[in-house]
């Protein structure tokens, strides 16, 4: 795992500063969910490891931190899918093409990618948590051989959650990749012929080897709690299964707390964990 | 260690006062306590104080300071941002030994660790002059977490002895200050009588931890899941914060954003913030991960006793018995609940 040697902290001076981005594109998922496309000026590149978050400013409005959700693998401007769900991402959500903010970062430990060559690699989200692990499912498909076989699993509570449309699309056709979806329930109005039930209905189906298969796990509390039991119950041993956490990070830098989770800082040594690291924190939730 | 005439100690902080582009401050009388406030003459100087009711950490973490300003010109799309790190800096005059040690505990936090521009600018540029304790406060615990006494972490340390003082050089700067006073070289009976009236002090407090303070992180890691200790300080807690206020090692914050009135310009702010409130570890969503009243009140003891010495090495109290003090409730003593942890644990 990544330590802090990281280059945000050999910095060292103006660590507040953002770096002016500009909004190059955006795309309406849902009523609540938009992408952000985000250009950083000439020469400046995020630098990003999957996994890793920043923190986004907006003049006027606020400051929040959002995983990245687009692969290092991929040049150019970098991806932010945000949920509006407060008074600083509803502001983000009036938000346009061609509009500025401000970002900090990368930060935070990510997924280990070096540590993770050669694995088969089970990615399973829950809603909104696909966003962070995007940035490595597509850093996987984007590196063809590094890895072993890639699986990932999709759940949303409805049909209307899901996120990245196309993406998803290109997914079930991947020769690369074997991709499944699920939802919990199909309210009136609402169009699906696929599978039905919670996320963890995907995973004895699956059949992985727990030798050779490592899981990626993002989504809510409620979600991951019951996918790392049902992950164990099939047989994955712990240290094979990581967990992105989400945590109310102000700073970003290990400084004001508010990310704490028993003793670790969630933006310093997450928000990607190995569950043997957090398994016995109560306030990890798992 | 050098010898100075009270006279000329207090010539200093006059000239000081007068000549030096900081700001002074020091311990004085306010009401029925202290508080570190600007001097204003070398004589308001309490020098017989037990406990101020802030620590001097709101000289170099202020309780609201600026990280960012933003601003466009009237009608312009873009916004200029900028990081600020104020720079002030002041002479600190009466400091104790436990709180030069939390302020020591800070500076490996903000400066050689994380590198916090804000706080080391702050720092750097202070003069810290410290103060032996003659009178130790009721709540005061300091003695038995080894920050009755220090060996470094001040710029001058002074020990008053009947008409003189006793003054030990800590750095260049504290150095430079001195040479503007006629001083001389302590004794050996003089250098001995401090040692005697640090020694001394020690039976001054009415109350300690009852073992080494080494033994805090293992002692809390063993208690962390008896719930119903927490719950049972808990049931009184008020959740106001005001231990996490009045704390000298507590640095957590927010980060507020402050919108001027013409619409197109402001700031991002820091302001101090307490893992005792509601709301501290909620995120966007409303997942609240430490809803309990006791749990927010256990962390704040594991974070004092346990999780900043895995980080830093460090126990993060001190002793200063600020938050025993100003606990409404009665419940946020650190030496009452670490003894009492460590009593259970050995029934």
């Amino acid at each position: 795992m990544r330590s802090h040697a990281d280059p945000q902290f050999a910095r060292g001076e103006r660590e507040y500063q953002p770096v002016e981005g500009q909004i190059v594109w955006v795309e309406t998922y849902t009523d609540d969910d938009k992408l952000f496309v985000i250009d950083l000026p000439d020469g400046i590149d995020l630098d990003h490891e999957p996994g890793q978050f920043v923190q986004l400013f907006v003049p006027g409005v606020g400051e929040a931190p959002f995983s990245i959700a687009s692969s290092p693998t991929k040049d150019g401007p970098f991806e932010l899918c945000i949920r509006a769900v407060g008074n600083v991402t509803n502001a983000i959500h009036d938000l346009e093409s061609g509009d500025t903010v401000g970002i900090r970062g990368p930060y935070g430990t990510g997924f280990d990618v070096d540590a993770l060559a050669g694995e088969d690699l089970l990615f399973v989200a829950g809603g909104i948590g696909l966003a962070p692990l995007r940035s490595i499912i597509n850093y996987a498909l984007d590196r063809p051989g590094e890895f072993g076989e890639l699986t990932t699993l999709y759940g949303c509570t409805e049909p209307a959650e899901q996120l990245f449309p196309d993406e998803l699309a290109a997914w079930a056709d991947s020769p690369i990749m074997d991709y499944h979806e699920t939802v919990d329930g199909v309210p009136a109005g609402q169009e699906w012929d696929g599978n039905t039930g919670v996320i963890t209905s995907l995973i004895p189906p699956l059949d992985f080897d727990p030798a050779t298969t490592v899981a990626l796990v993002c989504g809510p509390p409620v979600m991951y709690r019951f996918v790392i039991k049902s992950l164990r119950e099939n047989g994955l041993p712990d240290e094979r299964i990581y967990l992105s956490l989400e945590r109310n990070m102000h700073c970003g830098r290990g400084l004001c707390g508010h990310c704490q989770l028993n003793e670790l800082y969630v933006c310093l040594d997450g928000p990607v964990f190995n569950y043997t690291t957090v398994r016995d924190k109560e306030e990890a939730e798992v | 260690m050098k010898i100075i005439d009270r006279s000329d100690f207090t010539a200093l902080i006059s000239e000081l006062i007068a000549e030096d582009p900081r700001e002074v401050v020091g311990v004085q009388a306010d009401g029925d306590g202290y508080v570190f406030d600007s001097l204003e003459s070398a004589s308001d100087l309490a020098f017989e104080y037990d406990l101020t009711r802030l620590s001097p950490k709101k000289y170099v973490m202020p309780q609201r300071e600026t990280l960012l300003t933003y601003r466009r010109d009237a009608g312009a799309a873009d916004y200029e941002m900028r990081a600020e790190a104020d720079p002030t800096g002041r002479i600190i005059v009466g400091v104790h030994p436990y709180d030069l040690a939390a302020i020591r505990q800070l500076d490996k936090i903000f400066i050689d660790t994380l590198h916090d521009e804000p706080y080391r600018r702050k720092r750097e540029n202070s003069v810290l002059i410290g103060l032996t304790m003659q009178d130790v406060a009721d709540t005061c615990f300091a003695a038995s977490m080894d920050t009755a006494s220090i060996e470094s972490g001040y710029d001058l340390m002074v020990t008053e002895l009947d008409d003189e003082f006793a003054v030990d050089i800590g750095t260049f700067e504290g150095d430079q200050l001195l040479e503007s006073v006629p001083t001389r070289n302590a004794t050996s009976e003089e250098i001995d009588r401090v040692e005697t009236i640090e020694t001394d002090l020690e039976a001054e407090f009415e109350r300690g931890l009852d073992f080494p303070p080494a033994e805090l992180p293992s002692l809390l890691e063993a208690s962390y899941d008896d719930m119903d200790f927490w719950e049972a300080y808990a049931e009184q807690c008020l959740s106001c914060g005001t231990c996490n206020v009045v704390c000298p090692t507590c640095f957590c914050f927010s980060v507020d954003m402050v919108r001027e009135l013409d619409g197109d310009s402001g700031r991002q702010e820091r302001r101090w913030d307490g893992c005792l409130l509601e709301d501290f570890a909620t995120v966007a969503q409303g997942e609240n991960f430490r809803e309990e009243v006791a749990q927010r009140h256990r962390h704040r003891f594991m974070r004092k006793g346990w999780y900043i010495y895995e980080r830093y090495g460090d126990i993060a109290c001190v002793g200063c018995g600020r938050c025993t003090a100003h606990c409404v409730a009665g419940v946020a003593d650190p030496c009452e609940v670490y003894n009492e942890l460590r009593e259970a644990q050995h029934a």
